[in-house]
């Protein structure tokens, strides 16, 4: 371990606004991005679930 | 009708980021896509005359000081082939150190001393622990003739690398 | 690898299936590399003798630069083989690519004016290699727009692919900026003609955090093209009987 203790590590001897800026941002986007695919998956099932039960009905009463 | 205004509009904005893309493109073709001149280029010729231009080089061990005025830092611009004065009134960047790469914005005064109105600092590529560019520099110093051995400091080099910074 | 079952699995039919069983095996390598990565870049790894502690931007920003450039060429590849064959799955999965290689062009740009600012003394500079990858940016960007701007899909992927391929010149320009003009941007610190300029903790940390990232993206795109496949061909009969299943 490199670090002699915790608030070393927080300040990156001086650059911690810059480091924690790259590291921080670059996770937020790479926690959203899976996390929105995810939800498009989700409603996009649905909503062809949906369109396909309606399609289904449509065909049932002529 | 609304298919072909999406139409329209879709063209219109692959011309805007094309036109975009190549207004980027010429103005650093204009430039020659080049960031910096060196002072070889400058004695050369080559830096546009009586227009803002940047140098770039090494600055030379031993000539950083500041003037009498207290604010203007004046250093020398190498490529070890020639050399060019600055002065520089401002803050230098951190990793600004005699011996290392910068590059300064600004003017070349008929006096020959280019007077920069920001001052950049350009680092190499190599990263290593302190201890490792001591020991590398100590080899350097001995004159070991170590072929692996980068010069990560360019000859001449005086200080140990690893000054402790805050 | 015979030519039939290449063949089967260019079909989105097989390829959704197959792709959602993949998609837990790169999450898992991601978190492997990512752990491992992190733990060596920002625990273990010394300082370094110019930088000091900025230096560990590096663990970011090159991984994020080299997927940017190595996804557009991926996405070309495909984009391309779309163009020259009529393949179905190649105009989805350069639908796939491009958003996370979007995304990575924007963390190699952020990272690299965080780390500008304190060591440079700028957050931006318009040198050669600085202005080429924002150029990629708007080349993904470009490509996005395009293809979400026509609502054929088979001529979205026809202009897109057009872009991405007259896009591809920049790669070059990108990788070898530093080299072909004087850039503020310094050299490369590990290229395959030279050994690394880096300690090797350093260069371990760095690497892996760039698998954990290829890795990253190979999971995003494999989702994002399953949403993509399902949106295509829901009116084939494999899409119907999926959903209706659900």
């Amino acid at each position: 371990m490199y670090w002699n203790s915790f608030s070393d590590f927080i300040a990156m001897g001086g650059y911690g606004l810059y480091v924690w800026g790259s590291f921080g941002v670059t996770a937020l986007v790479m926690i959203l991005e899976p996390w929105i695919v995810a939800r498009q998956r989700r409603t996009t099932e649905q909503r062809l679930a949906r369109q396909l039960r309606a399609e289904a009905k449509m065909e049932q009463q002529p | 009708m609304k298919a072909r205004h999406k139409r329209i509009a879709l063209i219109l904005g692959a011309l805007a980021a094309l036109g975009l893309i190549a207004a980027f493109v010429l103005n650093a073709l204009n430039d020659n896509l080049a960031f910096f001149y060196s002072p070889t280029d400058v004695k050369d010729g080559k830096a546009p005359q009586n227009k803002v231009f940047r140098i770039g080089g090494l600055v030379q061990n031993g000539t950083l000081t500041r003037q009498p005025d207290g604010v203007t830092m004046a250093f020398v611009v190498t490529d070890t082939i020639h050399d060019i004065p600055v002065r520089y009134k401002g803050i230098l960047p951190d990793l600004f150190q005699e011996g290392k790469g910068v590059v300064a914005q600004g003017k070349l005064g008929e006096d020959g001393i280019f007077t920069a109105n920001e001052v950049l600092a350009k680092h190499d590529e190599n990263y290593m622990p302190p201890e490792a560019a001591q020991a590398l520099e100590k080899a350097h110093q001995a004159g070991s003739g170590d072929a692996g051995a980068k010069t990560v400091i360019p000859a001449g080099g005086t200080e140990p690398a690893a000054a402790p910074r805050k | 690898m015979s030519s039939i079952h290449w063949f089967k699995y260019s079909a989105p039919s097989t390829f959704y299936p197959l792709a959602g069983k993949l998609i837990p095996w790169f999450w898992a390598l991601f978190a492997g590399f990512a752990l491992a990565g992190l733990w060596l870049g920002l625990l273990v790894a010394p300082t370094d003798f110019q930088q000091g502690e900025g230096y560990r931007i590096i663990f970011v920003h090159v991984g994020a630069s080299w997927m940017s450039m190595f996804i557009y060429l991926v996405m070309a590849f495909w984009a391309g083989l779309g163009l020259a064959f009529n393949t179905r799955l190649s105009g989805m999965m350069a639908q796939a690519l491009a958003p996370t290689g979007a995304l990575f062009a924007f963390i190699s740009l952020w990272t690299g004016a965080l780390w500008g600012k304190p060591m440079w003394g700028a957050w931006w500079v318009w040198d050669a290699r600085l202005t080429s990858e924002l150029i990629l940016l708007f080349l993904y960007m470009g490509f996005i727009a395009l293809t979400h701007a026509i609502d054929d899909t088979r001529r979205a992927d026809k202009a897109g692919a057009i872009l991405a391929l007259v896009g591809v010149v920049n790669v070059p320009i990108i990788y070898f900026s530093v080299k072909w003009w004087n850039t503020l941007h310094q050299g490369a610190s590990v290229s395959l003609t030279k050994a690394p300029a880096m300690a090797s903790i350093m260069l371990w940390g760095m690497l892996l955090c760039a698998l954990a990232m290829w890795m990253y993206s190979i999971a995003v795109a494999l989702m994002r093209v399953r949403v993509i496949i399902l949106e295509r061909e829901r009116h084939t009969d494999w899409v119907k009987e999926l959903l209706s299943s659900r």
